[in-house]
């Protein structure tokens, strides 16, 4: 069983937990997920390590309550445990030395940017970033891509913070304002789906961590396949990373959908008896 | 040899062969409760007084592990099934799962001498039979174990190969833990093969009992994530290690049309059901897509427990596409008689084409064609030849494909100096050494491919060859590059 140790609301629908996971913890890179189960009849989804401390055994997870699960994982808290967490899984990012790179990040895509962007940043290259949301009460993590940037740029779609606008508005004026080397996108996938499009344009090497539903993460299911490059590509062994300008979007937007019904039946499920689970503890004394 | 069977073997001969009942088969398709239901006692008896007591028992060597058949038939004789299944257990220590799963027709009951002339005494379902007797009864008694070793070694993978090779090292003294990446144990026991054939509470009892051995069994581990095998060797201290990990990756066809909604690896689909319990969604959180009419890609027994799943998920068409004939059909003769009598529709000498979708891409229909069998290929099967102009498409919403798996690349990308084969088969020599030093491999991770007690043979070689390895003969098993032989796959 692996111990919430901390757990801190980053907006109404976002919260960052700190969970004991010592195996993981010291073996955790950026660009690393784990595969997490939140009750025994759960599911397996893979969510993203943002941080890890090698010496208290603990690792970090940023959660936006959007499926059953994420739901639920929300309403655990303190003390709980949750029972399966396993990992860390897919390749690390490799990082690259002496080159000006644009992180672009959106909505809980920056919870995945950010420890690709330290470690960029830390690795000596110049990085400025490019953090977008719906609106301002969905921005998260402004402060921490601020240290681990050069310089940062926030948008909003209802310019209700930062500029109004798309994040490839914002970078489409730093590809031509500076000469830029690589670009890392996560978030939505419209939105990196957008930001390849433009950085294609403008020949900028660009790379996309790929959020593809999975079963076991360990590349025996095949459900996350992707195609990259015209080719058949497992996200949890192959990736998440790949070369944006070779990936088929629209494919893996559609196989996305696969479960939307069964989501939408699962959370529907899950918000009555929550709902009823609320009202008991307000009669009760 | 005495015998405490009083007739002769004329008499045996004459006994015919017992017959296992099984659920009917319209009901069965529509549950997941086992379809064979075992022999009763009188049966069990009956059956096992046609052993003819060989001078010579074949049949011993017709079996993968050398389970001493006639002696337990023998115990069986004098109605000790608890003695009966403790002398199979000192060879075999999964006898409920190999007596439900192993293939015997090709093993055991194929030498058997009574199957010379009249069918073979049904070592299988007696096995089976002895190990349920016991379970059921409360029976079992833990063997007498060695005195204790310091040594610890490490297991990858809890499936039947690493499960047996555990059990055996444990009852030789040493400290083992058995590292499972996923959340549950039994490897492809669990999330392969349908409770159908092999229910959980009879996998459960069965790792009970290699976890009362004292094994240690550490699940959500990823042996090369989470720790690495050097890791394990020289932070975590083990003496020596042992790779079953299966062949778990799946491969497709790569026809156009996978990337629509409603097409599956055999691999996910049977895991979303088996392990996952996606059948109870949404009482589970694990959902499956089953289509009116499912179309089942292959010829192998893992084709027919998805094909034989899909019924029981509510489709109305099951479908079994292959594109040789049914002598080809690498599955067992058993398993494809039950999937007849449940009611799936094979189209053999049938290939797909491409798959097709509707506007939300979904799956909607597979463009096959029709095959002939034309000269013998490399596999020495009668290779299948489109015939020009056949084509014809199959209206279904789901396609699953059962086409092959390779050994999951994790464990071999992680270890330096560990030497793999052809898509990324470890190879190894005939103790199951590897190239590493103290690092042995078996089952579907050094085969490709194969059966259960296959596994289970490896598990046991390596087994008998760590515990010479940690007595001393440190040079003698470590298989040099060019010694290593690819073992064959499919036996």
């Amino acid at each position: 069983m692996f111990k919430i140790r901390e757990k801190e609301f980053l907006s109404p629908t976002i919260a960052r937990f700190v969970i004991e996971a010592p195996f993981i913890a010291p073996k955790r890179k950026p660009g690393n997920f784990v595969i997490l189960r939140v009750s025994e009849r759960g599911e397996r989804i893979p969510i993203t390590l943002v941080d890890s401390d090698p010496g208290a055994g603990t690792v970090t997870l940023i959660v936006q309550g959007i499926g059953k699960t994420t739901k639920e994982l929300l309403t655990k808290n303190v003390g709980d445990a949750i029972p399966d967490v396993v990992g860390p899984l897919g390749k690390p990012t490799p990082i690259h030395t002496n080159e000006t790179i644009v992180c672009v990040g959106g909505g809980v895509g920056t919870a995945e940017l950010l420890p690709i962007t330290r470690a960029l940043h830390a690795a000596g290259n110049i990085v400025y970033s490019i953090v977008g949301a719906r609106s301002r009460d969905l921005i998260i993590l402004e402060q921490e891509m601020a240290a681990a940037s050069d310089e940062l740029f926030m948008t909003t779609d209802d310019g209700s913070y930062g500029r109004k606008g798309f994040v490839t508005d914002q970078l489409r004026d730093l590809l031509t304002s500076r000469k830029v080397d690589t670009v890392y996108a996560i978030g939505p996938l419209p939105m990196m789906k957008a930001v390849s499009g433009v950085t294609k344009d403008a020949g900028v090497k660009t790379v996309v961590s790929l959020n593809a539903l999975m079963v076991d993460g360990t590349g025996m299911c095949g459900g996350c396949r992707v195609s990259v490059g015209g080719k058949m590509r497992f996200a949890c062994v192959d990736g998440p990373e790949f070369n944006a300008h070779e990936v088929d979007f629209d494919e893996l937007i559609i196989r996305n959908r696969s479960y939307s019904e069964h989501e939408r039946e699962s959370v529907q499920r899950f918000e009555e008896s929550h709902a009823c689970q609320a009202r008991g503890a307000e009669v009760a004394p | 040899m005495s015998t405490a069977n009083a007739l002769k073997p004329s008499q045996r001969m004459k006994i015919p062969r017992a017959k296992s009942a099984e659920q009917d088969a319209h009901e069965r398709a529509c549950n997941f409760l086992e379809v064979a239901l075992g022999f009763s006692v009188e049966q069990a008896l009956s059956e096992a007084t046609r052993c003819l007591e060989c001078k010579d028992p074949v049949c011993m060597t017709g079996c993968p592990v050398n389970v001493d058949i006639r002696s337990f038939l023998q115990l069986m004789m004098v109605e000790d099934y608890a003695g009966a299944v403790r002398k199979i257990r000192e060879s075999n220590y999964l006898p409920a799962i190999c007596g439900r799963v192993c293939p015997q027709e090709t093993q055991c009951e194929a030498v058997c001498t009574m199957g010379k002339k009249h069918e073979p005494v049904a070592i299988g379902k007696l096995e089976r039979f002895v190990a349920d007797y016991e379970s059921l009864r409360g029976l079992f008694v833990p063997p007498a174990g060695a005195p204790q070793r310091a040594e610890k070694v490490a297991i990858v993978g809890s499936g039947p190969s690493g499960l047996t090779c555990a059990a055996e090292l444990a009852q030789k003294g040493y400290q083992v833990t058995v590292f499972e990446a996923l959340h549950e144990v039994g490897g492809v026991l669990r999330y392969g093969i349908p409770e159908f054939r092999l229910p959980r509470t009879v996998l459960d009892m069965e790792i009970g009992r290699v976890k009362d051995l004292g094994v240690e069994i550490l699940t959500n581990f990823v042996v090369g994530m989470t720790a690495t095998l050097d890791e394990l060797m020289d932070t975590w201290g083990f003496s020596a290690i042992y790779l079953g990990t299966g062949a778990g990756s799946p491969s497709f066809m790569e026809i156009p049309g996978e990337g629509l909604i409603g097409v599956y690896s055999a691999n996910e689909f049977l895991t979303r059901v088996n392990l996952m319990r996606a059948y109870a969604f949404p009482d589970t959180d694990t959902p499956v897509r089953i289509g009116k009419h499912v179309a089942v890609i292959g010829g192998g027994n893992t084709a027919m427990d998805a094909v034989r799943t899909s019924l029981r998920l509510g489709a109305e068409k099951a479908y079994l596409v292959y594109r040789r004939s049914r002598t080809e059909m690498p599955a067992r003769d058993e398993e494809i008689h039950h999937a007849e009598e449940e009611g799936v529709e094979f189209l053999l000498l049938t290939n797909p084409l491409r798959i097709l979708g509707n506007e939300k891409h979904e799956v909607r229909g597979m463009e096959c064609q029709r095959m002939e069998l034309g000269e013998p290929d490399s596999s020495g099967r009668r290779k299948p030849v489109p015939i020009p102009g056949s084509e014809f498409v199959l209206e279904v919403e789901t396609v699953i494909e059962a086409v092959g798996q390779s050994p999951n690349p994790i464990v071999q990308s992680t270890t330096p100096g560990l030497k793999t084969g052809r898509k990324g088969v470890v190879e190894v020599g005939e103790k199951q050494e590897t190239s590493r030093r103290g690092v042995f491999a078996g089952g579907d991770l050094s085969r490709g491919g194969a059966t259960v007690i296959l596994a289970m043979k490896d598990g046991k070689t390596a087994a008998a060859a760590i515990d010479e390895y940690l007595n001393g003969k440190r040079d003698l098993v470590v298989v040099a590059p060019e010694t290593a032989v690819p073992q064959t796959a499919r036996s």
